[in-house]
């Protein structure tokens, strides 16, 4: 993985603000994190699309693969994106 | 290589699919009511299943849970996948929805390496082309090697097709191509397929490939289930994982999942084509209903309608169907020799039956049909959602908002809805949490007694009490059994017009659940009570009671009330007039006495109906504590509020 290069525009999905693309960069977590979120159709490479952010500490809304799905902000932290776009 | 088949019976046809693909739709569109819903041999998920005539031949259709994927991680996926490793299906229906076929595809290619017959259902062939999605369905046929299906389920398009499809394949035992993705990875599975298939035991009966795509993706099932068989493997198998990780820069899991992915990509990409999708009255919706206020207004609004619309059609029924079923029970037992242990057991039984006729009909059938409708349109998600950071307050995710909002109308179908729920503690918890609620059975009381003697202000703070008490237990217990899971992963499925058929028969299911575990309880908790009524036992139990009458400064005849509330809470208020001899409860109780009765019980322990389900649902041990638990709960409350009442009024 040649990552460094985009260490610097990298941040977690959370840290994201609403109604942009994104590109997953990294999913941090164990074989369970990896497993649960990979079947809900994220993967690394994936085009991911922050639909909504519910305040107060609430879950994000996102788009991939043409469904929407709600993420907790726990499991968004471990989510690590690139902005989509350019040569990314 | 088809693995020994350990079933006799009916032709076995298995549905299979992703959450909201239409998968039950399809299901009630052929089985309907006759369908029955059994749990999974020791687990608390449970499928569905009936036997239907397909084509003049009789066969079994199951519905088992939806899952994303074959891997051993929640209760629900491991149940699937245990099922159809058994090899008791003829064929597998994939239910997917055309809309998202991309990630679709994932479960499908894991179907197909169980090397059982398939076929594949494209269901929401309409939802896709509003999306703007053209699928080949030919080519995907030809490029999965099994039959593919296009159906609109919801409109009854295409299930005939489907099932027809369904039983040639699973006669003529047709199974699909195993799909290879690139050279590398697909040497490193066959070399460990091979070592497999060396071992040929019978313990492991399934398909080498599978079993070793999965322990190459280090699923923890596999790995236990092929180590207990041949301990000695562990060494290759590790080797295995190893060689890809080494080859590919990250772990063995990784690599297989993302192999999945672009295998399932490309056959996309390869059998579709996507123009820009139709705009929809659907996308607006979701700025209003999950917007971060108005999302707020639209939920009460519409949790408070649905409410009022429920308890007004329950009221309304309630008292001329319970007239008409007394009159009835007089006229059974009536014959018999009044106050004879036969008149007393059988007005036990006819009081039973009346009972969940007043509890079911009213209550029960209006508010599953709500929900149902509410389910069928996509909304509990999006309540889930709303309600997240606050049901994390009471150490619980958004979706445990659901069990909690049923426990208002009865605590059982509030309990078995808990099942839905991943991690057992989170099932403990919100279990907790939905019997603390006060249904619709405690409402009377706190209605007939404190808001008709004191004040409609009076019962609301009953209701604030009770939820400040919920979310004080919550956020308590979740500190003591610290999280596990790191948050919540939901999928918000798209808006769709419910169908009253699914409708209807979803709501039948749920009823029958009720009727099959809380009616027999309330049948015979009524005859507990009125065979003990002609043992004249009254007085013993008030003199059992005496510790905690004594302490909340209730007369001794309350006692028995108590008691058998346990046993039929709706009838709590109607006991407590029979005990006392008056039905002006305020000419015998002083305010503060009514106040303590009704807080206490408001919180104590729940029904001898819904410790049923508790039982079925988390086991006996952790059932015992939350009827502790309530119990000393309601003590503690009852006590306070009687130093509040005196402090108040004196």
């Amino acid at each position: 993985m040649k990552k460094t290069e985009y260490e610097t525009v990298q941040a977690s999905l959370d840290a994201v603000e609403a109604k942009q693309d994104m590109v997953v960069a990294e999913i941090r977590g164990g074989w369970g994190i990896r497993q649960r979120l990979n079947q809900m159709g994220i993967h690394v490479g994936d085009v991911i699309q922050i639909r909504r952010c519910c305040s107060m500490g609430g879950p994000i809304l996102v788009r991939i693969h043409g469904t929407e799905i709600a993420l907790g902000r726990g499991m968004a932290r471990r989510i690590q994106v690139i902005p989509a776009g350019g040569e990314a | 290589m088809t693995a020994e088949r350990g079933k006799a019976g009916p032709f076995r046809i298995v549905l299979v699919g992703q959450p909201n693909c239409g998968k039950s739709t399809l299901f009630n569109e052929v089985a309907g009511y006759k369908s029955i819903t059994s749990n999974f041999a020791g687990a608390t998920v449970s499928f569905t299943s009936g036997k239907v005539r397909i084509l003049n031949r009789v066969v079994e259709v199951i519905d088992l849970p939806g899952v994303y994927s074959l891997t051993s991680l929640d209760p629900s996926s491991r149940e699937t996948q245990r099922y159809l490793l058994d090899m008791t299906a003829d064929v597998i229906v994939n239910v997917v929805d055309a809309s998202i076929l991309e990630r679709s595809l994932e479960l499908t290619l894991q179907l197909l390496d169980l090397e059982i017959p398939l076929v594949v259902c494209l269901n929401m062939m309409d939802e896709a082309k509003r999306k703007g999605i053209e699928i080949d369905i030919q080519a995907l046929s030809r490029k999965l090697g099994v039959p593919v299906v296009a159906a609109v389920a919801s409109r009854g398009r295409g299930i005939r097709e489907v099932f027809g499809a369904a039983l040639a394949s699973g006669r003529q035992k047709r199974t699909g191509r195993h799909l290879s993705g690139s050279r590398d990875v697909e040497t490193v599975i066959s070399d460990l397929a091979a070592r497999l298939r060396a071992r040929k035991d019978p313990a492991v009966p399934f398909s080498s490939h599978l079993l070793a795509t999965k322990l190459l993706e280090r699923d923890p099932f596999f790995e236990k289930r092929v180590l207990s068989a041949f301990p000695d493997f562990e060494k290759t198998m590790r080797a295995s994982q190893e060689a890809l990780a080494r080859s590919h820069g990250r772990s063995s899991d990784m690599v297989i999942a993302a192999e999945r992915h672009a295998l399932s990509m490309s056959l996309f990409e390869s059998v579709s084509k996507v123009t820009r999708p139709r705009p929809d009255w659907r996308d607006r919706l979701d700025d209003v209903l999950m917007h971060n206020f108005w999302g707020y207004v639209s939920l009460l609004a519409i949790l408070f309608s649905f409410y009022v619309a429920v308890f007004r059609a329950g009221s309304a029924v309630e008292k001329p169907l319970l007239e008409w079923f007394a009159s009835i029970g007089k006229n059974v037992y009536g014959a018999l020799p009044l106050d004879s242990l036969q008149w007393h057991a059988v007005k036990g039984v006819v009081d039973g039956i009346g009972g969940g006729v007043a509890i079911v009909l009213p209550y029960l059938l209006p508010f599953l049909l709500g929900l149902s409708v509410m389910e069928d349109a996509g909304y509990l998600p999006r309540v889930a959602f709303l309600m997240d950071s606050f049901m994390h307050r009471i150490g619980l995710h958004g979706t445990a908002v659901i069990p909690a909002v049923l426990g208002y109308g009865c605590n059982v179908p509030a309990v078995m809805a808990v099942r839905t729920l991943n991690s057992p503690r989170d099932r403990f918890i919100a279990s907790l949490v939905a019997t603390l609620v006060p249904c619709s059975a405690r409402m009377t009381v706190v209605f007939g007694i404190v808001g008709w003697a004191i004040g409609g202000t009076a019962a609301c703070a009953i209701y604030l009490l009770n939820l400040v008490v919920i979310a004080a237990s919550g956020a308590v217990l979740s500190r003591l059994l610290p999280e596990a899971t790191p948050g919540m992963m939901l999928e918000i499925p798209a808006y769709q017009i419910p169908r009253l058929k699914i409708v209807l028969s979803k709501t039948w299911l749920r009823m029958k659940e009720f009727i099959v575990i809380a009616w027999p309880l309330l049948i015979a908790g009524s005859i507990v009570m009125t065979v003990s009524d002609h043992f004249r036992l009254t007085p013993w139990f008030n003199l059992f009671t005496k510790p905690v009458t004594w302490l909340l400064g209730l007369p001794d005849a309350v006692g028995v009330t108590l008691m058998f509330g346990v046993l039929r809470k709706e009838l709590s208020m109607l006991m407590l007039q029979q005990a006392l001899g008056t039905a002006d409860l305020a000419a015998v109780l002083t305010r503060s006495q009514m106040l303590v009765f009704t807080v206490f019980v408001v919180f104590y322990v729940p029904c001898v109906a819904t410790v049923g389900v508790l039982i079925k649902q988390i086991r006996s041990r952790k059932t015992a504590l939350i009827v502790l638990y309530t119990f000393f709960l309601a003590l503690v409350l009852g006590l306070l509020t009687r130093v509040f009442a005196f402090l108040m009024w004196h």
